[in-house]
């Protein structure tokens, strides 16, 4: 099993869009080892021919029919919005598009 | 290593002698469902902004998202369209990234198990032959918000200070088509992937699934391309060009895109995997971000959906549902009517099949009905101040090329 | 008249409102009062809604007085935990990053309560986004054990456990992803059932594992939870996976209380070593109780067991790492600007307010399963985990073969000192070790009183499990249990509580 080291805490950090200071980057490098070995023991587990298992129930097919419901007004849409302007979120500048 | 991301190009002829373009096409289209993927708002086009959302769309903690029973049903209509094996058991999943236009920082897409895959779609060409586009997967996925950026000096993203988003468009169904890699199409690559959009989009028409409006963007294309040194086996890095969104602009696109690639491969560099942007009016890409080895969607089932398992005898329903393809419908109108290949060409282009069809069969003669509509058509286009093609190709909701005019024209040309 | 009216059973007050010797409005008001006198200490709250849960108790009165039928606990108030989305009222799921948000929607559960007539108390505490097992980790505070204030209530929803046993709610709501039902149950000599998943809609839960979450009713006796139970249950066409199917039959399975005949499956993995004595001794007293009112006791062996808490702790975060993704300051919620930047990008102010908004328990988990998410690393923990989830299920359904239930003390301690875990996480994951395995597998799940530890006076909860859409049988063992215990202590557990109100003053 692979160590975890700072760097890879401070990329996981970036891609969770979390800004972790140098402090919480220390400490949780350490915290994060320890309960890595511990959950990493799935792997022990008799699980060479098992199907993974992603549901608790075995449902399928739950769909709805296409029909229009009534959406929230922009209004409710917008009351949450930290800014907004021309009846859009106002969000900062975008680095690049996707 | 030489820096490889200019817009440097050698000339068409002089690439192709020295490379084999590898193309690859993924083409999203939007659906035209009367509500969203995985939730009951509108989907109508050019409504008041952020007026169509709800706390599913919108990402508000806590919502649920519930499948379209329409969509999954128009997704196999289109596998089965493009010759696809449906998934008797397939399930949605999360990509994960962050993005302001995405209102839950995750896209529900369809990872491994895509519901439609391992298809064709043979593609006429310009001189008559067919060529056979490999489908790799067509699979369900939901839209993005719209960003409008402000204060830039060109509205464009690079020097906004701050964007407005409008999440309308957020969770409208899309289908991703991807095409297996294109080998060996050589100097024909750019046509062959105009001829491959254009006969998807027919496609999507005649099946009467998505409004496959590109200047609206319910058909939107994406252009993989590479090359590898002529006679060798091993693809070269790829880009992909982004959001081409004409028939004329995927011909120019993928023509650009080996030229510049011929560019950088001839003078010793090294190709860089990123994405690039189209631009129309200047007919070049640029480069967007770079896409690096780090990005990490982080895929996994969607844990909110349950699985779709299409039942066979609903799948062979549909299957026995699907219109005449275009192309064969083509064919066998042309046999019926007995035109020549020029005229049949330019009945298609002008897309009067529809139009003479009715007028035929409400008793015209197949000759006098050509004649009149490619008049009437020509006239109207040249009153709308436009080319006939460009006429042919322009929105209408309504097939005809204006409500009602069946009615008249079969009167007119009988006489 | 007040104190009778906050230590009676929600059955009660529906029974004396229905004879309309009582109305909703004092109902609602002497909780209102008690909540004022008690909640300083206890901090079970984050949001006290007097008005509105006095509107609608008028309403309900209003409506009986004109003859109209009523749901069986109109007008019985109920304290509703923070993380479901309530219209109007503010919904933080214990996190700063929500501080303020205002949901323009109610949950299913909430809609559910509202039709039936039950005004709406408040909002309850908990850890951030449900992670925790103690709200040690709510933004705004711990609650605490109305058993003794320097203890845990459990959690995450502690709010909600210590709102029944301080006697603010008769009833309140719970979510429980690994537990936060059961052991704040246990842990405060109350009652709470994790139905099976899918058997309460999800739709307005604030997520935190989507395939491990499920909503349940909390109370102070089975009945009461069982007729909760019956108004928060039932298909939702706005959660795929809600179970369409008629509701287990709880009510009647808690009225008639019967175990005769019943095998009782006691699960070898989840006794003994690890179990506090005084836990050990009331889970074998129980065990006897239900002997003696006619069950059958067979011994069952769960091998996967032993890999159900490291499977949870890769699954649970992986999910959560995802849907806590959308709190990202630019639709809703906190907004913060990192220092010494006057033009950031939206990336870096996500950035920021995540720092910001969320706490060391939250960011852990977010980074655990992102890391466990990630390409090279899928197979080895998310992909092994998903597999042990079948080998889980498997055992249960093999346990399920010989026996009707399976029991297990509820948690392996009493409640524990606030601050005593906090800064070992893996010694509070531990705390989940018995009521992990149903969450995996999707099995319903209930805690019931089983006395107070010898060594500490503090409470003991028992743990009953059933196989999927089996919920009642947990309800004839829960209630057949409760009969027994009561019958020999000749009071209610909670009756020997201590009184808060001196403890309050003296805090005062």
């Amino acid at each position: 099993m692979s160590e975890l080291t700072r760097a890879d805490v401070a990329h996981l950090a970036g891609l969770a869009r979390i800004d972790l200071s140098d402090a919480e980057l220390d400490k949780m490098v350490g915290e994060l080892g320890i309960i890595l070995e511990s959950v990493a023991t799935v792997q022990n587990a008799p699980i060479a021919d098992v199907e993974p298992m992603s549901h608790p129930m075995p449902l399928v097919n739950v769909t709805r029919a296409d029909v229009v419901r009534a959406s929230l007004t922009p209004e409710q849409a917008l009351a949450g919005a930290p800014e907004q302007d021309q009846q859009r979120f106002s969000v900062p500048r975008i680095l690049d598009a996707e | 290593m030489t820096q490889a991301t200019t817009e440097a190009t050698v000339p068409y002829e002089e690439a192709l002698a020295a490379y084999d373009p590898v193309l690859g096409l993924e083409v999203h289209v939007e659906l035209n469902t009367a509500t969203k993927m995985f939730c009951g708002c509108a989907t109508t086009f050019g409504a008041q902004p952020n007026s169509q959302v709800c706390p599913v769309c919108l990402g508000l903690p806590g919502a649920l998202p519930v499948v379209n029973e329409k969509g999954v049903e128009s997704a196999i209509r289109i596998g089965l369209a493009l010759n696809c094996e449906i998934a008797p058991w397939c399930r949605f999943a999360r990509k994960n990234y962050f993005y302001p236009d995405m209102p839950k920082n995750f896209q529900t897409s369809q990872y491994d198990e895509p519901i439609a895959f391992d298809g064709h779609l043979d593609v006429e060409l310009d001189d008559g032959t067919t060529y056979r586009v490999l489908i790799e997967r067509a699979h369900m996925e939901e839209d993005t918000g719209k960003s409008t950026h402000v204060g830039g000096a060109t509205g464009r993203i690079h020097g906004a200070t701050h964007s407005l988003v409008d999440y309308n468009r957020a969770g409208i169904p899309l289908i991703e088509i991807v095409t297996k890699p294109m080998v060996g199409a050589g100097e024909r690559a750019p046509e062959i992937a105009r001829a491959y959009v254009a006969t998807l989009r027919d496609l999507l028409a005649a099946l009467g699934v998505s409004d496959v409006r590109m200047e609206q963007g319910s058909m939107r294309c994406d252009v993989n391309l590479s090359l590898m040194p002529t006679g060798a086996d091993r693809f070269g890095t790829r880009s992909e060009t982004k959001n081409v969104n004409s028939l004329r602009s995927v011909e120019r696109a993928v023509r650009f895109e080996i030229q510049r690639h011929a560019a950088i491969l001839a003078s010793g560099g090294s190709v860089t995997q990123e994405t690039r942007h189209w631009h129309e009016d200047t007919g070049i890409t640029t480069s967007g971000r770079e896409k690096s080895d780090a990005e990490d969607y982080r895929y996994f089932p969607e844990p909110d959906l349950v699985p779709i398992a299409p039942a066979a005898d609903w799948v062979e329903r549909l299957r026995e549902s699907l219109p005449e393809p275009p192309a064969a419908r083509r064919r066998r109108l042309q046999g019926e009517w007995g035109y020549a290949d020029l005229e049949m060409r330019d009945v298609v282009n002008a897309g009067l099949l529809d139009l003479i069809e009715e007028t035929v069969a409400a008793g015209a003669s197949p000759a006098g009905a050509r004649k009149w509509w490619s008049g009437e058509i020509a006239r109207r286009a040249n009153a709308d101040g436009r080319d006939v093609p460009a006429y042919a190709a322009a929105p209408r909701r309504d097939p005809r090329p204006c409500g009602g005019v069946g009615v008249v024209g079969h009167q007119r040309p009988t006489q | 008249m007040t104190t009778e009216l906050i230590t009676a059973t929600a059955a009660e007050l529906a029974a004396r409102l229905a004879a309309r010797e009582i109305s909703s409005v004092e109902v609602t008001q002497a909780h209102l009062d008690r909540t004022a006198a008690v909640d300083g200490a206890v901090h079970s709250y984050l949001h006290v809604d007097a008005e509105g849960a006095l509107a609608s108790a008028r309403a309900v009165d209003r409506r009986r007085a004109a003859g109209e039928s009523m749901p069986t606990l109109a007008g019985v108030p109920i304290a509703v935990k923070d993380v479901m989305t309530t219209a109007g009222l503010p919904t933080t799921c214990g996190s700063r990053i929500l501080q303020g948000w205002i949901p323009p929607y109610d949950s299913t559960v909430v809609a559910r309560l509202k039709a039936a007539g039950l005004p709406i108390l408040g909002k309850t505490n908990m850890d951030e986004f449900a992670m925790g097992s103690s709200t040690e980790h709510s933004a705004y505070g711990p609650s605490r054990n109305p058993w003794d204030l320097d203890r845990i209530p459990g959690g995450s929803g502690g709010g909600s456990s210590s709102v029944l046993a301080s006697f603010q709610a008769p009833l309140a709501t719970g979510t429980d992803t690994g537990g936060s039902i059961r052991q704040p149950a246990a842990v405060t000599g109350t009652v709470g059932t994790k139905p099976t998943y899918g058997g309460v809609s999800r739709y307005g839960l604030v997520a935190l594992a989507s395939s491990l979450d499920q909503a349940g009713p909390c109370a102070r006796t089975v009945l009461d939870t069982a007729l909760l139970h019956e108004v928060m249950a039932g298909h939702d066409p706005m959660d795929s996976t809600s179970i369409d199917a008629p509701v287990p039959a709880v009510v009647e399975a808690a009225r008639r209380a019967d175990v005769a005949g019943m095998r009782i499956g006691i699960v070898r993995e989840l006794t003994g070593e690890g179990f506090q004595a005084g836990v050990q001794q009331r889970f074998d007293e129980a065990v006897r109780h239900l002997v003696d009112a006619g069950a059958q006791v067979v011994e069952v062996s769960c091998p996967s067991f032993v890999y159900a808490l490291a499977a949870y702790y890769l699954i649970l975060p992986s999910e959560a790492s995802s849907n806590l993704a959308k709190f990202d300051a630019m639709r809703y919620g906190l907004r913060v600007l990192p220092a010494g930047d006057d033009d950031p990008s939206a990336e870096q102010v996500m950035a920021a307010t995540r720092e910001a908004g969320f706490g060391d328990e939250v960011k852990r988990r977010i980074i655990l399963g992102t890391y466990a998410l990630s390409s090279g690393y899928y197979d080895a923990y998310y992909g092994s985990a998903q597999k042990v989830r079948r080998l889980i299920s498997d055992d249960f359904a093999a346990a399920f073969a010989s026996a009707d239930v399976l029991v297990s003390p509820t948690a392996p301690t009493t409640a524990f000192k606030l601050g005593d875990k906090l800064d070992d996480p893996m010694a509070m994951y531990l705390n989940d070790i018995a009521t992990i395995p149903a969450n995996l597998a999707g099995v319903p799940g209930m805690s019931v009183p089983s006395g107070l530890a010898p060594e500490d006076g503090l409470p003991v909860g028992l743990q009953i499990l059933a196989p999927a859409m089996q919920d009642q049988r947990l309800y004839a063992v829960g209630a057949a249990l409760e009969a027994r215990l009561q019958a020999a202590w000749g009071a209610p557990l909670l009756a020997s509580a201590p009184d808060l109100t001196a403890a309050t003053a003296k805090g005062a």
